[in-house]
């Protein structure tokens, strides 16, 4: 219609068809307005912003891999005899879900190789948010503006590993029926609810005919499309907040340094998606990642030893093993605490990443927007805890792997499990008391660095005989980068008695917060970065050294 | 928010201005900001035969890319679904999702590759500085904001008319309800169903793999027979239910060897059963130890010791595995002598 009008209005030189095109979008939808805030919008370098790229990526493959698989997938417990062309099944009674995914393994063509991409995608979206998440922490990304993305992203992470137990669960293999019969385990260890929960989920009693149907709605709607909400708001803010950037020469915390959407972005970033498929594909070729063939159609009273959940499962896993066997009977009814302790500490463990920059926002008071990167070492208190709450999560992975420890490493399974017991409470506190202090040695060397600086390797011999090693001083650059970050005074609770000299009532928080402040940035717990005085007299007095 | 109590000087001296755009730096200061530094030019910007060389190359992994997809596409049509090749370190897989996953992952790949590669060497690098502006608003832009909300509110009467507001909570509140009613018929309730299983007095107790009733003869010391109740067969509808509850271990002790006098009572010449699911949370227990009489659960390691009531030795069980009694009849059969005495399988609020 418009072009008819551009034609009869316009001159014989007509518009490109291109710019035709747009100008019928734009009269619609706008969007000259939206690409030119946003075309040629600035995207700062660095390889860990990479990371939560191959979160998107992975997750747009899981959505066309995933898409192809629900045209072959039979969501259904009807139990079935196989007649398919893998032979060693042949026969076997088996349910829909299950036939149909052998059926999708082997008798449609590249159906095998669908399915590998989907699952060792899953495995990557959900490492890979882990990582990125990490990365944001690390750095202290999360800080405001940005505290809500990081509630984004953490909702993803959880509903992630959501959406992938309610996938593996599907096929209804021996591998994941056990995994299911787990949950339903934990369910019923709720009090009061537990039972009616589980006979709600079921349908009935376990396993009955009914989860699979349930578990692929919630596999393939329900969590997907709350998780593309999701991701579409984190972008949308990545794109309004703007990237942030590190610590350096013409970078400050009013500008955004770095190289355009168009085109370097589209290029870089649209190649990295080719080439994050292109691995996957290639992984899901050379490596077979769970064949529900090899393990058969679930029943309720076999088992395969060493069963292990996915690996973002793990740290529940682990919590559920190592945990003792506690039990509470009174008044007719059993408080089965040996399986609901761990089912409250799951959600706590990721809680307790999740609420951290609230914490620290309340510590500094700080209610500035933070858009320059820390590098890890200057922010020792978090970096401690952050490596901490890693290294709680990783010493969950063990206890959710004991078996496998046992066997490939010859350990006896009763000591990794004690093991395990002990070091979810001593672990996270050795790792922080060492990160800090690594974080506070490495702002020692970049505290002499910056006054004497850097070691050129070049021993000097002086006339006197006393051998020194000359030192470089850092450009002007080098010298800005290092000293860029910002350093907090530790907060102090305010004047006890007001100006009438009434004395005020101290709040429990007050104090609170003065203690973790001073724990944070008190005299010991961060080194003072140099001063212009110092550098100067360091410099221009006995400049040899 | 209690975050305003902190004094502003305890806040850290920005380097910039707070909202402004300019750098105010310092000329004496040896750490100030010396600006961008100037760009450098790479090889190809200077000389336009290595730009051209770049462009090779991005062609050829495009062209490459273009082939790896003609080679997918003979993949899929030549290579039969059946056939498997030996690949080393690999082992023997499947050959055409071999040739697919690589074809399709090689395509791809070079996709990537090259545009990667464009972009590096050929788009500009010059590097771009993009002012931020603040997120919050101008006090001006709140002032109107906040303005317009009251009196929208205002020319609403919601305030004023308690009367609707409070009906209209009500309803809101109650109308959710319906959906909450809906869920009911997800299941049935559980009654006590969790607290019987298929056994009761004089079921026949039948080998899970030769699907024939068992005689003390055929239980040999040492080995660990599985059991389901007789009349219960794989092709029954509900058969998944059913396993899940009475699915049974059968082992045979030397009766001196059993410590708890309960389960010497409840077993015959030595022959003891109990359920096979797990009390910690339901997997079916597999693993036996025949010179210790334990057994493990190979899903979270809970081990129980068959030769004293099946007690919990180690692991996150919480309670012994539930012994069904049993006995001879007068065919010499194995059979059990009445249900469960209590509920099998993890534990639950009412099992009490």
């Amino acid at each position: 219609m418009s072009t008819t009008t551009t034609n009869e209005s316009g001159t014989r030189g007509r518009a490109p068809a291109g710019e035709r095109v747009a100008d019928w979008a734009d009269g619609r939808l706008g969007i000259y307005s939206l690409a030119k805030s946003n075309m040629r919008k600035i995207f700062p370098d660095h390889w860990s912003f990479m990371l939560g790229e191959v979160c998107l990526y992975s997750f747009i493959i899981i959505i066309l891999t995933g898409v192809y698989l629900t045209l072959f997938f039979h969501p259904s417990m009807n139990e079935v005899v196989y007649h398919g062309s893998y032979v060693p099944l042949q026969g076997q009674l088996m349910s829909e879900a299950f036939n149909s995914t052998v059926h999708i393994s082997f008798d449609v063509r590249g159906g095998l190789l669908i399915r590998q991409i989907h699952h060792w995608a899953a495995l990557i979206f959900l490492a890979g948010m882990f990582v990125h998440m990490m990365r944001v922490f690390f750095t202290g990304a999360f800080r405001k503006p940005r505290e809500i993305n990081w509630l984004f992203g953490f909702l993803l992470f959880v509903l992630g590993m959501f959406t992938g137990f309610t996938g593996y669960s599907l096929p209804d293999d021996l591998l994941s029926g056990t995994g299911v019969r787990f949950m339903e385990g934990a369910i019923l260890s709720v009090p009061i609810v537990g039972t009616y929960l589980s006979f709600f989920l079921f349908g009935g009693q376990f396993p009955g005919g009914d989860f699979v149907a349930r578990f692929y709605s919630i596999h393939i709607l329900l969590l997907p499309g709350i998780m593309l909400g999701l991701v579409v708001g984190h972008l949308i803010l990545v794109f309004y907040h703007k990237h942030t950037q590190f610590a350096g020469p013409g970078k400050t915390n009013n500008n955004v340094v770095g190289m355009p959407l168009l085109p370097v972005y589209m290029a870089k970033a649209g190649g990295f998606f080719f080439l994050v498929f292109g691995v996957i594909a290639a992984i899901a070729a050379i490596a077979t990642i769970n064949p529900i063939w090899a393990m058969g159609p679930y029943r309720p009273d076999q088992v395969s030893t060493g069963a292990q959940p996915d690996w973002y499962m793990g740290f529940s896993e682990g919590l559920i093993r190592v945990m003792p066997g506690w039990e509470i009977n009174f008044w007719g009814h059993t408080l089965v605490l040996g399986v609901f302790i761990p089912l409250v500490i799951f959600p706590l463990v990721l809680v307790t990443i999740a609420v951290y920059p609230f914490i620290e926002a309340w510590v500094t008071g700080d209610r500035r927007e933070h858009h320059i990167l820390d590098r890890p070492r200057n922010a020792p208190t978090r970096t401690a805890f952050g490596a901490a709450w890693i290294s709680w999560y990783f010493v969950l992975l063990i206890g959710g792997g004991n078996d496998l420890w046992a066997t490939h490493f010859h350990l006896s399974i009763n000591a990794i499990t004690w093991f395990v017991r002990v070091a979810f409470f001593v672990v996270p506190v050795l790792v922080f008391i060492a990160t800090k202090r690594i974080c506070l040695g490495l702002q020692r060397r970049d505290h002499d660095k910056v006054l004497h600086g850097r070691e050129s390797g070049i021993i000097k011999r002086l006339p006197h005989g006393e051998f020194i090693e000359v030192h470089e001083p850092l450009s002007q650059e080098q010298l800005h980068t290092l000293t860029a970050h910002e350093q907090y005074e530790p907060a102090e609770i305010g004047p006890t008695v007001d100006e009438n000299g009434v004395e005020r009532k101290v709040k429990g928080s007050e104090r609170l917060r003065a203690k973790l402040s001073n724990a944070y940035y008190g005299e010991n717990n961060q080194i003072p970065k140099p001063t212009v005085e110092e550098y100067k007299e360091i410099t221009s007095g006995h400049g040899h050294h | 928010m209690s975050s305003q109590d902190i004094p502003e000087e305890n806040l850290p001296a920005e380097q910039d201005t707070a909202h402004g755009a300019v750098t105010v730096a310092d000329e004496q200061s040896p750490f100030a900001d010396p600006g961008l530094p100037p760009h450098e030019h790479r090889i190809q910007d200077i000389d336009e035969r290595a730009a051209r060389r770049s462009e090779r190359t991005v062609a050829m992994l495009f062209t490459l890319s273009m082939l790896a997809t003609i080679g997918f596409i003979a993949s899929y049509v030549a290579i039969p679904k059946e056939e498997s090749i030996y690949v080393f370190p690999i082992g023997h897989i499947s050959a055409l999702n071999f040739a697919l996953g690589l074809t399709l992952g090689v395509a791809l790949f070079l996709i990537g590759a090259g545009a990667v590669h464009w972009a590096r060497t050929l788009m500009s690098d010059v590097e771009i500085a993009d002012e931020r502006h603040p997120i919050e608003a101008p006090p001006e832009v709140k002032a109107k904001v906040l303005a317009d909300f009251k009196l929208g509110a205002q020319e609403s009467q919601l305030g004023r008319r308690k009367l609707i507001r409070n009906t209209m909570l009500g309803a809101l509140a109650l109308v959710p309800l319906s959906g909450v009613m809906l869920l009911r018929d997800l299941g049935p309730l559980p009654g006590t169903s969790l607290r019987h299983t298929l056994w009761s007095k004089g079921k026949l107790l039948v080998n899970m793999n030769t699907n024939q009733p068992l005689r003390p003869a055929d239980v040999a010391v040492g080995s660990l027979t599985f059991a389901k109740p007789e009349g219960l067969e794989e092709t029954d509808e509900d058969f998944q239910v059913q396993i899940a509850k009475a699915a049974l271990m059968i082992v045979r002790l030397q009766p001196d060897n059993i410590k708890d006098k309960r389960e010497l009572e409840w077993s015959h010449q030595g022959i003891v059963a109990f359920s096979k699911i797990c009390t910690h949370v339901g997997c079916p227990i597999s693993l036996y130890e025949q010179q210790t009489h334990h057994v493990l659960c190979p899903c979270h390691q809970s081990t129980f010791d068959l030769s004293d009531g099946a007690r919990v030795i180690f692991g996150p069980a919480g309670h012994a595995l539930p012994q069904l009694r049993i006995g001879v009849n007068a065919d010499g059969y194995l059979e059990a002598l009445g249900d469960f005495e209590e509920p099998v399988g993890p534990a639950f609020w009412e099992r009490g």
